[in-house]
């Protein structure tokens, strides 16, 4: 933070009647922890081994503890820059509700707590993917490469892509080429999700020192970029398909929903200006987290429907 | 601090407290449960 001469008492200190409780979930980042949990458990119910019940609920509590805690940690480290930018101002830290110290700590016991919990109630695999995901999602994402380098959502994407190989983990103990692909979904999606919201934000990013791509090398080369990136993800959904891990209805999901993905992609890089422009990265924006929901929702679908046709003992061959 | 400030806080303070406090219990029937499931009925398996 001192490099770029952000010290972190530019957010304002704690407030007099201190923190509330929404103040310590709000610092979880909730939102994104909805979407972790939900990838995650696509990736336990479609691993092939079988996880006791309590067990599965309680590893899905600590990959919640765990993003949870990637999320407080990743707060605490950017409260100079949340405090600089709109979306970000009102969180729990730059508005002085928590101290950074009261974060750091928070955020701490919980990624002790979830990593120790996992790894002992289910298995180390699981315990050790978590660990890694905290670990990269601050070191190299929020520490090394945000406020370094555009190619920080590319590389630190791959923080937000572990949660589905956790869950296989934890009901395999094991990594597989399944659990691989869908890793390299989310860590093919990233880059277009963030870089849409950067076009309209360019100048949050800009004013926070954040080299995201519009800032660094302009809004026409992050079209191209997006363009490329939504191409490369669209062929990377249908791989589930291949595999097999998805049926005919994940393969026609996955055809439809990456064929409006890149035609709304290709919107943004032929709508260049003014408001029509802003719109069209929104929409983008917005569309691609219905097109992650809608990819993960069919193949957990799918699976469960798989699950009960075996427990039911009808065959569809 | 005004007063007004000071129930706030001290309103505040309760409330984390009972929080940390339901959290700490939650943990106690956690691994009591987590036991449970892991062990089975083995858990009664010992030699008295």
């Amino acid at each position: 933070m001192a490099e770029l001469g952000i010290p972190l008492s530019s957010t304002r200190p704690a407030n007099l009647v201190g923190a509330s409780v929404a103040d310590f979930i709000a610092l979880m980042k909730p939102r994104v922890m909805s979407l972790v949990v939900f990838t995650a458990f696509t990736g336990m119910m479609l691993a092939p081994g079988h996880l006791d019940p309590i067990l599965a609920s309680i590893a899905m509590l600590c990959i919640a503890v765990g993003a949870g805690a990637s999320g407080a940690l990743n707060m605490w480290y950017d409260a100079d820059i949340d405090a600089r930018m709109q979306r970000t101002a009102a969180r729990p830290i730059p508005r002085g509700a928590i101290s950074p110290q009261e974060a750091l700590t928070f955020g701490v016991i919980l990624a002790i707590g979830s990593v120790t919990t996992l790894g002992l109630v289910v298995n180390w695999v699981a315990g050790g993917l978590l660990a890694l995901t905290i670990a990269f999602y601050l070191f190299v994402y929020t520490i090394w490469l945000k406020r370094k380098t555009p190619q920080n959502i590319v590389i630190g994407g791959a923080a937000g892509a572990f949660p589905p190989m956790i869950g296989w983990a934890a009901a395999t103990g094991a990594i597989s080429l399944e659990s691989i692909v869908l890793f390299l979904i989310i860590f093919m999606w990233t880059p277009p999700h963030f870089w849409a919201l950067a076009l309209y934000r360019a100048r949050d990013y800009e004013r926070a020192g954040v080299p995201m791509l519009p800032v660094v090398a302009g809004a026409d080369e992050t079209r191209k970029q997006i363009v490329i990136y939504s191409a490369l993800l669209v062929m990377v959904a249908f791989l589930p398909a291949l595999l097999q891990l998805g049926g005919s209805i994940y393969a026609l999901s996955a055809i439809v929903a990456g064929g409006i993905l890149l035609s709304l992609a290709l919107a943004v890089h032929r709508v260049r200006e003014g408001r029509a422009a802003d719109r069209a990265a929104r929409r983008l924006f917005a569309y691609s987290i219905v097109y992650l929901f809608v990819l993960f929702a069919v193949l957990l679908l799918e699976a469960a429907f798989g699950r009960y046709l075996s427990l039911s003992g009808v065959s569809l061959t | 601090m005004s007063d007004e400030e000071q129930r706030e806080w001290e309103r505040r303070r309760k409330t984390r407290s009972v929080a940390i406090a339901l959290a700490l219990a939650a943990l106690v029937i956690l691994f009591y449960i987590a036991t449970i499931a892991r062990l089975g009925g083995n858990v009664m398996n010992r030699p008295l």
